[in-house]
């Protein structure tokens, strides 16, 4: 296998007159995580379908572990695991079942197959419900069931299709856990996400996906760079108060007409408390004060000029 | 390609199984419905033989048809829902997928028919087959559902939602009706009648029921064979071309 576990260029998609994607280029090296960031209908979903050979491409070259996608998508398929988007687990059937069936299919020994839907059960915690239908299980239980039926036959190239939306965030975290450990393994895995702080703790580099185009690029470090960081946002009941705050902090950038300043601060207490007794010690009080971590929506602001909710559309 | 149909034909066993609304619509249903039929309103039928002698190879059809909602729904909610997918990554030939439904569901259409049969001997059934008549009689009904099925997967696939493939299928639960089943068709109405003797089941009841009395005739066994390849190829080769655009 290449250094490269997945390799696309030029990728173009578009159903009728609609362009899905627009020239998409990536590369992901072996045994790191990779994260497409991106609010619905930027073309995750689409992206993923064609690297996994679910859907072909109009242009553009894919090539995974090694093989191109379009003239080898059954070496393609031997290599990789797919947790799509909405969990692909038979409802009907126990997890037990289900992750036979994927023994099944993939041609294990029955003694083998045993052993390895027992470890499974086992990793994700799942041996108590083993025996129940898939169907009375909680969205975070399915998940991960989906995930262990995903890693039969251990694939070495891992896509997981926003695998922790709806998700409450506990199970979130045990989630990340999971994908953590698997990359400790040595496994590749590309992610996305509609979440700036999925990405930023999971993946090695990201991708800003918007309208089918990828927007920005790199490590979580430098993509922060380019946005607007942690910032604390003080409201004043009147302009003299502002003034007067805003002389005292010259980093900060005011907002005349809701009175209110913007102070970056890492949201820590320690400079939190810094800041507050600065404000003290000039008698100044805010009426309002709250603490705001960039999200999605400003790296979309910062980085195309317009909001998640344009383009969703 | 062979084993992992085997595996597929397990999964869908295990959801038949499991689902006791499809066992009852496909087993117990046109047990209620020839109760109905024969027990209750037999006697107002004069057909000129025995009621049950004349409704059970109807009933037969009928219960072959009755199973058809569940198949419908299954092969849907495989290619709507993400499984489909997951097979698709993991290289399972369609074939499989398809094959898997088809089996498993002519398996509840012999039950389903083996239980008509049971239940009319309980009523007084007294065919005059011969044991070859009885193996025509098998092989009809295979051949029956096998076309049934077909059909019904490729509806179940072209519908947009579980819900309305189920749907999809009705028609083909209701076409017993207003076929020689019943009652036979030369005292239907005007139009129903000329209806009732040119539709498909038509041909293959009267095949079933000139087997059960020992005395098959070619007019009817030709057309139904004939009806039976038919919409099993069509059944097939749409249901193949949907799978391909749907999944």
């Amino acid at each position: 296998m290449t250094d490269s576990a997945i390799l696309a260029s030029g990728l173009r998609k578009a159903y009728k007159d609609k362009v899905v994607l627009d020239g998409i280029d990536l590369e992901v090296r072996a045994g790191t995580i990779f994260a497409l960031l991106g609010p619905n209908g930027a073309g995750k979903t689409t992206t993923v379908n064609i690297l996994t050979t679910l859907l072909k491409a109009d242009g553009g070259t894919v090539r995974v572990a090694g093989h191109d996608a379009a003239t080898g998508a059954k070496a393609v398929r031997a290599a990789i695991g797919v947790t799509g988007q909405f969990a692909a687990v038979d409802e009907l059937l126990t997890g037990e079942e289900n992750l036979r069936l994927m023994v099944d299919l993939k041609g294990f020994p029955t003694n083998d197959g045993k052993r390895i839907v027992k470890q499974l059960l086992e990793r994700f915690d799942l041996v108590e419900s083993a025996r129940k239908p898939a169907s009375t299980y909680s969205g975070g239980m399915r998940r991960k069931l989906d995930l262990a039926m995903t890693l039969v036959g251990n694939p070495r190239i891992i896509f997981l299709d926003e695998p922790t939306t709806g998700l409450d965030p506990r199970s979130r975290r045990t989630m990340w856990a999971i994908i953590r450990e698997l990359v400790s393994e040595g496994v590749t895995i590309l992610l996305t996400t509609q979440y700036l702080e999925e990405a930023d703790q999971l993946a090695d580099r990201i991708a800003v996906l918007d309208q089918g185009r990828i927007v920005a690029q790199g490590t979580p470090d430098e993509l922060k760079r380019q946005i607007p960081g942690t910032h604390v946002r003080l409201r004043f009941a009147t302009a003299a108060q502002l003034d007067a705050a805003a002389r005292i902090l010259p980093d900060s950038t005011r907002d005349d007409e809701a009175l209110a300043l913007r102070v970056p601060s890492d949201g820590g207490t320690t400079s939190l408390r810094a800041l507050l007794d600065r404000l003290d010690e000039y008698s100044l009080s805010a009426d309002e004060f709250s603490v705001h971590t960039p999200d999605l929506d400003d790296v979309f602001l910062a980085l195309t000029g317009h909001s998640t909710e344009v383009a969703a559309k | 390609m062979k084993s992992q149909s085997i595996v597929m034909l397990r999964r869908n066993l295990k959801h038949i199984a499991r689902n006791p609304v499809s066992v009852f619509n496909a087993v117990l249903m046109p047990v209620v419905v020839m109760l109905m039929f024969v027990y209750m309103l037999g006697d107002a039928f004069s057909v000129g033989v025995d009621y049950v002698d004349y409704a059970t190879p109807g009933l037969m059809l009928l219960a072959v048809c009755y199973g058809l909602g569940a198949l419908a729904v299954g092969v849907n909610s495989d290619v709507t829902k993400g499984i489909i997918n997951r097979f698709k990554v993991m290289d399972i030939p369609r074939g499989a997928v398809l094959t898997g439904h088809v089996i498993a569901s002519l398996l509840t259409n012999l039950i389903a028919v083996g239980a008509i049969i049971a239940v009319a001997f309980l009523l007084g059934f007294s065919p005059s087959a011969s044991p070859l008549d009885w193996l025509g009689v098998i092989g009809m009904v295979v051949l029956l559902a096998f076309a049934a099925n077909w059909i019904t997967v490729a509806l179940g696939l072209a519908a947009k939602s579980p819900e309305t493939a189920g749907m999809a299928a009705i028609p083909l639960v209701m076409l017993p009706f207003f076929s020689s089943a019943i009652v036979p068709a030369e005292k239907m109405g005007p139009g129903l009648r000329q209806f009732a003797e040119y539709q498909p089941f038509t041909p293959i009841i009267e095949t079933l029921r000139g087997l059960l009395n020992g005395t098959p005739a070619a007019g009817d066994v030709i057309p139904a064979l004939a009806w039976c390849v038919g919409i099993a190829l069509v059944g097939y080769l749409w249901a193949s071309s949907s799978f391909t655009k749907r999944a």
